[in-house]
Parts: C-alpha cells; sequence; structure tokens
C-alpha cells in the first residue's frame, strides 16, 4: 500500500483519522491535567507555607 | 500483618514509592502501544465487509474496555476505603475518576465516528452506545458528589458508597438496555460485537487494550500522588517535603 | 421492632397529611406533564399511542423525583434525622418505614390516576392494564432507589439537580422495562418477561436499598 492509499483510509479517512486524532487528544490531556494539578497543588501549598511563616512573624513582633 | 498493611497504605509511603513505578509504566504503554498501532494501521489486512473503517476498533473498543475497567477500580478502591478506613484508597478512587470519564467519552465519539460509516447515522440508539452514555452519567454523578461535599472524608465516603450502588447497577443496566436494543433492531445487524476477529486483528486490539491499562496506571499514580499532596497539605510529611523543593 | 416501623409509618403519614396541599403537587405535576405532550404534536390518536408508554413513564419518574426531597429534608432539618440513628431499632427498618410512606403519598397515587392519562393518551384497554402493573411494581423501586440518592444529598445545598444526576441514570432499567411493558401490551403480545424483571428489581430493591441507605444516613450524619 502506498501512502496516499494509507492516508485516505479506503475513503474512510476522516473518520478513521479523527477518531485517532481524538485518542491523541485524549491521552494528552490525561498526561498534560496530571502535571498542572501537581503544580498548582504544589503552589498553594508554598503559599500556604509562605503566608503562616508571615503570621508567625507578625505575632512575633 | 496489620501494621504492615497500614505502613503501605500511608499516603507518605506511597508518594515516596509511586515515584519510581511512573516511568516503568509509561514508556511501556507508550513501547506497547506504539507497537499495536504500527500492527492495527499497517499489518493488520483490510476487512472484507467494513473496509478500512474497521480500524477504528483499534481504540474504541480499548477505550471501552477501560471506561468499565476504572469504573470497577473505581469503584473497589471506594470499597476499600469505606470498609477499611484506608485512606490510600479513597485517592485512589477520587483520581480514576476524571480518566474513567474521558475514556468513556473516547469511546463514545470514536463509536459515533465508527458508526456513521456502518449505519449511516453518527449517533444510533444501540446496546454499545448507550451503556457507554449511561456510564459517562455515572462517572459524571460520582463526580459531582465528590466535589458537591466539603468534608473530605465524608464525601470520599458518600461517592464511595454511590461507586458501589453504580457497580451493582452496571450489570442491571447493561443488561437491560442490551435487551432493549434487540427489541429495536432494524434489518442492520450491529456490527459492534466482533464475531469473526482474525488473528491478525486480533493481536493489535489486545496490544492497545493492555498499552491503554498501563497508561492508566502512569497517570492514576500521578493523580493519586497530588491527591496525597493536597490532603494531607497541612502534615509535616508534606511540609518537609515541599520546602525541600 | 415491628412497634418502631409501624408507629414511624403511622408519623410519617399523619406529617405528610397535615399539609395536604403539597402532596397532591406531585400527582399535578404528573398529569401536567403527561398533558403537555398531545398539545405539542398533533395529537392523532395513533401518534399518541405510540408515544404514550414513554411518555407516562418519563413523567412518572420524574414526579418521584420531585418528591423525593420531603422523604428526609425536614427530618434532616429538625433534627429528627439524628434522633432516628440514635434508635436502638435497625436503621434499615425505619428506612424502609419512611421510604413505604413515601411511596403511599408519592407512587400509589400515581399509579391511581394512570389509567385517566392512559385514557389520554389513547391506550387500549390491555395496555392501561399493564400499565398499572408495571407502576405498581415499579414505583415502590423509584422510591427505595431513590431515597439511597436522597440520602446522600440530603445535607447539600441545593442539591436536587445533583440528585437527579445521581439517580436518573439508576432508574433507567426500570424505565426500560417499564415503559416497553405496556408498548408490547398495546400490541397485544405478552408482557410476562417484563413484569417479571420487574418484580426482581423491586425484591432486590427491597433487600439493597435500605441498607445503602442507612449507610449514607450515617455517613450524611458523620458531618
Amino acid at each position: 500500500m502506498n501512502w496516499s492509499e494509507f492516508f485516505n483510509m479506503g475513503g474512510y479517512a476522516f473518520f478513521v483519522w479523527t477518531s485517532y486524532a481524538l485518542t491523541l487528544i485524549v491521552v494528552m490531556a490525561n498526561i498534560i491535567s496530571p502535571i498542572m494539578q501537581r503544580k498548582k497543588v504544589i503552589s498553594r501549598i508554598k503559599r500556604a507555607i509562605k503566608r503562616e511563616q508571615l503570621q508567625k512573624q507578625n505575632s512575633v513582633k | 500483618m496489620w501494621n504492615w498493611i497500614q505502613r503501605f497504605s500511608s499516603p507518605k509511603y506511597f508518594y515516596a514509592m509511586s515515584a519510581a513505578l511512573i516511568p516503568w509504566f509509561a514508556i511501556s504503554a507508550l513501547l506497547i502501544g506504539v507497537y499495536g498501532l504500527y500492527l492495527g494501521l499497517f499489518v493488520a489486512p483490510t476487512d472484507y465487509q467494513q473496509g478500512e473503517s474497521y480500524r477504528i476498533i483499534f481504540v474504541h473498543v480499548p477505550a471501552a474496555w477501560m471506561s468499565l475497567f476504572i469504573y470497577m477500580v473505581m469503584a473497589i478502591s471506594a470499597g476499600i476505603g469505606l470498609i477499611w478506613q484506608i485512606r490510600l484508597a479513597d485517592m485512589v478512587a477520587a483520581a480514576s475518576a476524571p480518566i474513567g470519564a474521558s475514556f468513556t467519552f473516547l469511546a463514545l465519539v470514536t463509536g459515533m465516528l465508527w458508526g456513521k460509516p456502518m449505519w449511516g447515522a453518527y449517533w444510533v440508539w444501540d446496546a454499545r452506545l448507550t451503556s457507554e452514555l449511561i456510564l459517562l452519567f455515572l462517572y459524571f454523578g460520582y463526580m459531582a458528589l465528590q466535589s458537591a461535599i466539603e468534608d473530605q472524608r465524608s464525601a470520599d465516603k458518600a461517592s464511595g458508597l454511590l461507586a458501589i450502588v453504580g457497580v451493582v447497577n452496571i450489570p442491571i443496566i447493561h443488561y437491560s438496555v442490551e435487551w432493549w436494543n434487540t427489541l429495536h433492531q432494524g434489518a442492520t445487524v450491529t456490527k459492534f460485537d466482533k464475531p469473526s476477529m482474525h488473528i491478525d486483528m486480533l493481536i493489535p486490539l489486545l496490544l492497545m487494550a493492555v498499552a491503554f491499562k498501563l497508561f492508566y496506571a502512569a497517570v492514576v499514580l500521578v493523580r493519586t500522588r497530588n491527591e496525597a499532596l493536597y490532603r494531607d497539605r497541612n502534615r509535616r510529611w508534606v511540609r518537609e517535603l515541599i520546602e525541600r523543593m | 421492632m415491628f412497634n418502631a416501623f409501624s408507629h414511624l409509618l403511622i408519623r410519617d403519614l399523619r406529617l405528610a397529611l397535615r399539609n395536604r396541599h403539597e402532596l397532591a403537587n406531585p400527582l399535578i405535576f404528573f398529569v401536567l406533564v403527561v398533558s403537555l405532550f398531545p398539545l405539542a404534536v398533533t395529537p392523532t390518536p395513533d401518534a399518541l399511542r405510540a408515544m404514550a408508554p414513554g411518555v407516562i413513564w418519563v413523567s412518572a419518574l420524574l414526579a418521584v423525583l420531585l418528591s423525593l426531597d420531603r422523604l428526609f429534608k425536614q427530618d434532616y432539618e429538625d433534627g429528627s434525622l439524628d434522633q432516628l440513628m440514635l434508635s436502638p431499632n435497625p436503621l434499615m427498618i425505619l428506612v424502609l418505614a419512611k421510604v413505604l410512606a413515601h411511596w403511599l403519598l408519592t407512587g400509589l397515587p400515581l399509579v391511581i390516576i394512570a389509567p385517566l392519562l392512559g385514557l389520554f393518551m389513547s391506550l387500549p384497554m390491555e395496555a392501561v392494564n399493564v400499565l398499572i402493573y408495571s407502576l405498581l411494581l415499579g414505583t415502590p423501586v423509584l422510591s427505595l432507589v431513590g431515597a439511597i440518592g436522597v440520602s446522600l444529598t440530603v445535607a447539600v445545598n441545593r442539591g436536587g439537580v445533583l440528585l437527579s444526576l445521581i439517580i436518573l441514570p439508576l432508574y433507567i432499567p426500570i424505565l426500560i422495562f417499564g415503559a416497553n411493558a405496556v408498548d408490547v401490551a398495546a400490541d397485544g403480545m405478552p408482557v410476562r418477561g417484563q413484569l417479571l424483571f420487574l418484580g426482581a428489581v423491586l425484591a432486590l430493591a427491597l433487600s439493597l436499598a435500605p441498607l445503602a441507605t442507612a449507610v449514607a444516613l450515617r455517613i450524611t450524619a458523620s458531618r
């Protein structure tokens, strides 16, 4: 099979390739989302640590 | 032995141990997935009935299997969390839900894209698609209940109970929808069932299924680690960890 | 234990009957919604007969869904729910009493008025009979399974839509078999299988739903 036949998928190109594209999108989303979630959680905790340190400093004064 | 379980199921221990596992799952998922895709797209022969469009099954069927598999894992973890009060199990359940929902969505849209060339319509109320749709609702219900309750423990228990009730219902729903569907079948026979699977088609299908499951393992580990960090955010092990970052 | 069951049942019935006008709401809703459909389409008898089983069943479902709130809300707000949970009697039995009260007040009226709606929708007589049987078997399940959902969401603000999202997927098998029973009865075909399925689901719900509801109530109360 040559390349143009392959891409055409017997006339079903749109259906087959959209399916695989959507699969790629879902896979990517499942990779990116947890990574972003992790960054968000870590930055939240860091900010909370900072806030508590400031409060401690303020209460010492 | 109980001590052993308690030690292994502490979020802190889990967090430390899981870091090493993730790359293994991710890379094996990638390799097996690529190989499966190669076999599916290039090596598997053309179907004499469906032409090239049948190749969608290499993502549609594994996605559908994933949607059910993840729901099972979710319900079992939630059950473990509910019965034995193991927080890590609740975290795994909460982490699994969005992953499962996304694969249910994928199963639905790929099913629709497969249906159009087969039956001429994007959506037909066949047993498989309808069951997947209901499964998506079950996932949404779980996630909605989780986010609606503020207290984490209550939220986990409540949504865990819902997941278990859902699991009991899945066979009932599946049977009902199948039965309902046999009544309304027109002249076209449903081709979503795979009566004759050539071995050259079966192997890539199974490989993709395995790849998806390994992928899920990697993703759920990352998500569960995030849950552990967030839920234990006021505990010392997390604070020390973050300060070292 | 049976004493507690009957006392709770009578109490709930008595409390509900004090607000008699509120009781009518699900019933009126049921009739109203079914009546909307003939108004929305060309009401030829054939068209109505074709959509009747689905329309009546879905409307019954929604009417029960809307009425579920009354099952635990009042008790949650005035503290009687906590009292019930402290009772030495098994919570499952008490839940069963409340669900029975709920069904008597909500589901049973729907069953009684259903023949009238069958008439509205041009259902033949055999189908109306089956409609009554299917609703008789189905509405208790709706109350039982609904109780699980309400007990999970009673403490959530504006939990009504959340309740629907949780419960409706679980209602689907009952809807499928209930509506189908009426459908095939209209064609004069046997309905034994469908009704047996509904009976089986009722038996399953009777045994499991009160347990799940009791667990859910304890989860809700522990907040």
